[in-house]
């Protein structure tokens, strides 16, 4: 009764908005689905990089147990470039993001598609990698919050790293920029990320793990925004 | 054509001698400090040229915000030329809290919030200046400068909130006192009179040489606009 009423024209905008977003993200999981390239390599290199952890670090059972948390995350973090380089680079090669930036829908529906295709397929290699890690060195996972906290953390990956990645793939130095980009004003999820879930598997106490998931939670938000209002300025032509 | 402008040559004049006195205040007037003895009078410039640095960082993300609601290269041009300006005076920061650092922590380095946010800065301007470099045209060059202006200064916040949950040895000088802090000491009237002036000084430098900054900016400019005259002649 109080409620504002829905105009048909605004709920219609809604939906069109909703369906350019889910037009966006299909493109992407149909593109990876025939050409398989972007998740396979991004796994690869993740199972790489922990190997090349576990003789740098000598991952035995004492260190495994504190250095879990933060072997995870630099894996997700470094795995998480090569797909956020990858799914920018495939639109700007064959000119399909002028293509996509000439559909005429709200530009934030463009990110918001890119996003959440970036996000789909940074989960799917943490899933594949999470259990890879628990039978090669004998250590349980699977644990409900940590999974929100790789959840929390994915998502800040992807909102700042699908706007970078947009901005790095549009200059000279194209992929070498990203890293360079992302690293410095993603470290503070890092830093939250990694206490998280250090604290969950050495079972901290629940006050100390939920003032990183706030850290999670309020970086999330803010630059969920920023890149909704940035992204317009981005990709502008 | 190109002559400096009156008001600027003024500045120069104020800085260079306030600069002075900033100088004969640190090491004449204001107290030698007991324990600590000498090494502390670093504390006047270190504070104060991180204060330009932050001045230069805000200044900036607030021009790009100005130039992306206006368009106007001007704006650009300002936030470039603090950001430079901050890069340089963050570098001095952290060189200086190092210096004082040796004899005071017994280290040159920590992994203190406040060292590890001033790096992560100083990182983060880096990447500004390198993401310029690598595109030609102008106008997206300020687009997107901008929007990077404006997503690294957020972020400082953050990332210094979660690394000071982590430990802190850094004394805090000014407002609430840090009983963990190691080198911390309470200012007598002479320091603060030193202190507050030394602020002063290098607010002015910071706009002195911003002015000098947007200057060389602007007669690049022209001369970018003459060679491309003549080429084309």
């Amino acid at each position: 009764m109080g409620q504002a009423p829905v105009t048909p024209s605004r709920r219609h905008a809604a939906k069109a908005y909703l369906r350019a977003l889910g037009a966006v993200l299909w493109k992407d999981v149909a593109a990876e689905l025939r050409s398989r390239e972007l998740v396979g390599a991004m796994l690869i290199f993740g199972f790489l990089v922990i190997l090349i952890f576990n003789f740098a670090l000598s991952l035995d059972a004492r260190t495994r147990g504190t250095v879990t948390a933060g072997v995870l995350w630099v894996t997700f973090a470094f795995s998480g470039t090569l797909g956020l380089n990858r799914s920018m680079a495939i639109e700007k090669e064959r000119g399909c993001f002028d293509g996509l930036l000439l559909a005429p829908v709200d530009r934030s529906a463009i990110y918001f598609g890119k996003v959440l295709g970036n996000l789909l397929f940074m989960l799917i290699v943490e899933l594949l990698v999470i259990p890879l890690y628990s039978i090669l060195y004998n250590i349980n996972l699977f644990i409900p919050e940590l999974f929100l906290v790789i959840l929390l953390g994915s998502i800040g990956y992807t909102v700042v790293g699908t706007l970078l990645s947009s901005m790095a793939v549009q200059a000279r130095t194209r992929d070498l920029l990203l890293p360079i980009l992302l690293f410095p004003v993603v470290l503070p999820l890092l830093i939250a990320a990694v206490n998280a879930s250090k604290g969950i598997l050495q079972g901290f106490e629940r006050s100390e793990i939920m003032f990183w998931l706030n850290i999670l939670i309020v970086y999330d938000i803010i630059f969920t925004a920023v890149g909704f209002m940035a992204f317009d300025y981005v990709v502008e032509e | 054509m190109n002559r400096v402008p009156k008001t600027l040559k003024t500045l120069n004049r104020i800085t260079s001698i306030s600069f002075a006195v900033a100088l004969y205040l640190v090491f004449f007037y204001a107290p030698r400090e007991a324990i600590m003895g000498d090494v502390q009078r670093i504390f006047y410039f270190h504070v104060a040229s991180f204060w330009v640095a932050a001045l230069g960082f805000l200044g900036a993300a607030i021009a790009g915000g100005i130039y992306l609601s206006r368009r106007t290269r001007k704006w650009d041009q300002v936030a470039l030329a603090s950001i430079e300006v901050g890069v340089v005076f963050t570098f001095i920061n952290i060189v200086s809290g190092s210096i004082w650092a040796r004899p005071a922590w017994n280290t040159w380095w920590t992994w203190d919030p406040r060292l590890v946010t001033a790096t992560i800065v100083e990182l983060i301007y880096f990447a500004y200046i390198m993401l310029r470099q690598g595109i030609e045209d102008l106008d997206r060059r300020a687009r997107f400068g901008a929007v990077y202006a404006i997503v690294g200064f957020i972020s400082v916040p953050i990332t210094f909130l979660s690394i000071r949950y982590l430990r802190t040895i850094h004394p805090v000088v000014i407002g609430s006192a840090n009983p963990n802090a190691e080198g911390g000491f309470d200012m007598t009237s002479r320091m603060r009179v030193t202190f507050f002036f030394s602020l002063i000084t290098f607010s002015l430098l910071y706009a002195t040489l911003l002015w000098h900054r947007l200057r060389l900016e602007r007669i690049g400019e022209k001369v970018q606009a003459l060679k491309m005259k003549i080429l084309s002649a």
